[in-house]
């Protein structure tokens, strides 16, 4: 089947959701294509969910201008999109006379990049900011934050799809025929044709851009483990704590996560598989005992999950890490918006990368804004959220706000079906759990999961082999043991 | 807003049930029982193999037909209790609150009893390296899975731990034609109930594998595969021994936790050997007026015991009720060698009590001391000590003094 739209984004994480996001301001008709089945199962969704400050970025860079611009909008965009966001700041710890030289040039670049509210604090101050933290002074960034790494990217993803972006999942792009004024897209089931094409497929960067025929461009991985610890920790947290970073690493550190937990790493393992995500045992140990340096809290009984994720960084032919890369080659792909080496800080510049992407699509093609953009979205509303008397009027309107589902989140039984009906049509176990922090508690699911499987089925007509986990092949159930008996 | 019971006992799993019904019989009648699931029964509606009840009744029973005698009994005293209700926070000042679909409901107790049961320790708690793919389950969802919701995990599984779920799950996934491959153990003993390891892994021919483990986790989407190795003496994997074994489910019954999700609110002390509450020889929390029994309060094997707890418990409540606190000394009970837990971990008084216990370790001939400031208060001889049979013994009444600790340790 050959779909036509003015605008295909490939890619749907992150960069790809934000350019969907304010693309669909203007009058264009537009289609994403992902190759997973939601937007949150690579990078976007497996980082430290930190927003920068804007310091630790060469001078001139885009990387430096574009996280300042999203430090600054972040608000903004909190409060539209419904995604959690904390101007908690952040600590960058140390103890030599080294340390404070490196934390010295970071102050004057951050100055520089127009990063705001930097400061040298002295041993009292940073262990007024951090009780337990080990160091003896710290570079403070007042603007510094943390979000919802989960549904930043799907609100602005489900937010697209209101404003009419269609989001077509499993769909790998395969190939691009280069036409006179249009791009063919085969991917795995479907053909796409498009005016404009973005490339903003991340890990897949490389690939799309050889396939628009952009070639030569060398990315490496870089493998970052993470920790997962249970949510009594986070109130010993009030700040992400880092140690002092070079200018291409920012070290092993300790973060709170907007829902009480707290992440320990990442550590950076250079690769070439953008593909597995295994978290060797050795690591585990590392990413402990590196980071109980700062901050003593770090206990193996308090793990409740590890997980990573992989940077995609553009590199010259030294090996040096690169700047985001983002550009129309009119002589090579005319009306290609290719963006390569999104790494860190991508998740706070994730839209000021994608307003400067559609720039270069309106410095060559007369493209108008609609009337009708609607730039609010409303997340499933949560329940532990609630106050006791919304609580109580929320069960009044709906019973199904009283039924307990995940016991460890207070996750209600109308939350996961308000979840399984999102915008964008994603109907995997990670799915909902993104949407509603279901499974995301001590147990991991072990009390919860049965009856959210049995929601997706019931909701959606599904059988049991075809409900999914995450990815394409991870079915849960091999199917039902006796037919004709329900439940 | 605040109704007013004597009682408000929270979950309606078989030590709930069994605290219910003695406080009924005890006379304290204006008691509720809260449970979370649509059912009353706790874990015991998802056991549908037998062996319940042959302490109690004297007869093998599966999960639910235990289960339906206490809530016959129940429904027979016209005992008040609210299903698909789930607690959400309790108070030291006993406020209980709770969440139905008919609304928020909140209670003001003379006496809470928690018998919340345990959870399972999940991949992520025990840190299983590897990658992330689906078919990864807990026993105990896989058993919800097959005996609640009539459906298949897989079709190849490998059972890593031998707690009693995991040896249970190998039978029941074999009767219906899942193929088990292999069941590994860490430790270099069996973790469930050697009546399991017989009736649910030799009578199928299932192996199973001591002083090995799970060290990886292969598979992007669904599982692929494990990598198994041997432990040392230190349970650290010995890599020259690993092997690949293919399956695409893969089974952890690798150890269950009491629930505390509500005792922290309450400003409950907590026990970091069981991870439950400390409580006296009354099952009475550090907070005055919560108790709490079964395997919320430790892990049982029994469930029979959990109810036989729980008894003894509804006669402290019950006194507590009707007298109030009498705190006649504060006693600490100490692990010594060979202990890995104990409850209670307080004696507040003369009175005789039961004490229950895990070994450590494995022993044979072991004498079990009980001491205070060196003098005796019970030795007793062991002839089999396992870490997977909890020992229970009766200390009669006023044997416990009010100066010093009392010591339980094996010489």
């Amino acid at each position: 089947m050959l779909h036509s739209f003015d605008a295909v984004i490939i890619g749907g994480g992150v960069v790809g959701s934000a350019i969907a996001r304010e693309l669909s301001r203007y009058d264009l008709s537009i289609a994403v294509l992902e190759e997973n089945t939601d937007v949150v199962c690579e990078a976007s969704g497996r980082n430290s969910a930190v927003v920068h400050g804007g310091f630790a970025y060469d001078r001139n860079s885009l990387k430096a201008r574009f996280c300042v611009e999203g430090n600054r909008m972040m608000d903004q965009l909190s409060s539209e999109l419904g995604f959690r966001f904390i101007r908690c700041g952040k600590v960058l710890v140390g103890n030599t006379d080294e340390d404070m030289k490196q934390l010295e040039r970071m102050m004057a670049q951050g100055f520089d990049n127009g990063a705001e509210g930097l400061e040298l604090i002295d041993d009292a101050r940073l262990h007024e900011l951090v009780p337990a933290v080990n160091g003896r002074f710290a570079m403070f960034s007042r603007n510094s934050g943390i979000l919802d790494p989960f549904l930043f990217t799907i609100n602005l993803a489900e937010n697209a799809a209101e404003n009419g972006v269609k989001y077509f999942f499993s769909s790998k792009v395969i190939s691009i025929d280069c036409r006179q004024n249009s791009y063919l897209l085969h991917t795995e089931n479907d053909d796409f044709s498009a005016r404009w094409v973005f490339n903003a497929a991340g890990k897949g960067a490389k690939a799309i851009s050889d396939m628009l025929g952009i070639e030569g461009y060398r990315v490496i991985g870089s493998k970052g483990n993470y920790l997962v610890l249970d949510k009594k920790l986070g109130p010993l947290l009030p700040m992400p704590v880092y140690p002092v970073p070079s200018n291409t690493y920012m070290g092993i550190h300790v973060t709170p996560t907007v829902d009480g937990n707290v992440t320990v790493g990442p550590d950076a393992i250079t690769t070439d598989d953008f593909s597995y995500y295994g978290v060797p045992a050795d690591k585990m140990e590392y990413l402990r005992k590196s980071a109980s340096t700062l901050w003593p809290h770090i206990e193996k009984k308090d793990v409740i999950r590890t997980f990573s994720g992989i940077l995609s960084k553009w590199i010259d032919d030294n090996g040096v890490i690169q700047d985001f890369r983002i550009e129309v080659r009119d002589d090579i792909a005319p009306n290609a918006v290719n963006l390569i080496g999104i790494e860190s800080p991508g998740l706070t510049a994730a839209v000021p990368i994608a307003r400067y992407a559609i720039s270069l699509m309106k410095e060559r093609s007369d493209i108008k804004e609609k009337k009708d953009f609607n730039p609010f979205h409303r997340n499933v509303r949560r329940f532990a959220e609630m106050s006791d008397c919304e609580k109580s009027r929320a069960i009044a309107s709906d019973p199904r706000y009283g039924s307990l589902v995940c016991y460890c989140e207070n996750v209600t039984e109308r939350e996961i079906i308000d979840a399984i009906h999102n915008p964008l049509g994603v109907h995997t176990l990670t799915g909902i759990k993104y949407r509603t922090r279901a499974m995301m508690g001590g147990c991991q699911s072990g009390f919860c999961q049965m009856k959210i499987e049995q929601l997706i089925e019931k909701e959606l007509g599904m059988r049991p082999e075809d409900v999914r986990y995450m990815r394409k092949d991870s079915w849960i159930l091999s199917g039902k043991m006796r037919e004709g008996i329900d439940g | 807003m605040a109704e007013y019971k004597d009682a408000v006992i929270i979950g309606g799993g078989p030590a709930g049930l069994a605290a219910a019904i003695a406080l009924d019989k005890l006379g304290v009648h204006d008691i509720v029982i809260l449970e979370r699931e649509k059912e009353l029964g706790g874990i015991l509606r998802q056991c549908i193999h037998d062996g319940f009840g042959l302490q109690r009744f004297g007869r093998s029973l599966s999960g639910p037909e235990y289960a339906r005698i206490f809530i016959d009994e129940v429904i027979e005293r016209g005992i008040c209790f609210h299903t698909d209700t789930a607690v959400i926070s309790l108070s030291p000042d006993r406020h209980v609150k709770a969440v139905s679909p008919s609304g928020l409901i909140e209670y003001d107790a003379g006496a809470v009893i928690l018998a919340v049961g345990c959870k399972e320790r999940s991949r992520g708690s025990i840190m299983i390296p590897g990658e992330r793919p689906s078919g990864v389950f807990t026993a105990g969802s896989a058993q919800a899975y097959m005996n609640l919701y009539n459906r298949f995990p897989g079709h190849e599984a490998i059972i890593l731990g031998s707690g009693d779920i995991g040896l249970i799950m190998a039978r029941r996934l074999t009767l219906e034609g899942v193929h088990v491959k292999a069941v590994f153990e860490i430790l270099d003993h069996p973790n469930g109930l050697e009546r399991n390891i017989a009736q649910c892994l030799d009578d199928y021919g299932i192996p199973l594998f001591l002083n090995h483990t799970v060290t990886d986790i292969h598979g992007n989407s669904r599982l692929e595969g494990v990598t198994v190795c041997k432990v040392d003496d230190c349970l650290r994997p010995v890599k020259e021994t690993a092997e690949f074994h293919s399956c695409d489910t893969l089974i952890l019954s690798v150890g269950l936790r009491p629930d505390a999700a509500l005792l922290d609110g309450a400003g409950i002390m907590i026990d970091p050997r069981t991870g439950g509450a400390v409580v006296d020889e009354h099952f009475m929390t550090s907070v005055p007026g919560i108790f709490t029994s079964g395997n919320g309060l430790h892990v049982h094997d029994l469930a029979d015991f959990a109810s036989l707890e729980s008894e003894h418990l509804a006669v402290s409540a019950a006194g507590f009720l009707k007298d109030g606190l009498h705190n006649e000394m504060d006693v600490d009970v100490s692990c010594g060698n060979g202990v890995g837990h104990i409850v209670p971990q307080k004696i507040h008084s003369a009175d005789g009590f039961s004490l229950s216990l895990r070994a450590s370790s494995v022993m044979d001939d072991a004498v079990l001391r009980i001491s205070q400031s060196g003098k005796d208060i019970l030795r007793k001889k062991i002839r089999r000590v396992r870490p997977s049979e909890m020992l229970m013994v009766d200390i009669a009444g006023g044997l416990v003094s009010p100066d010093g600790n009392v010591e339980v340790e094996f010489i």
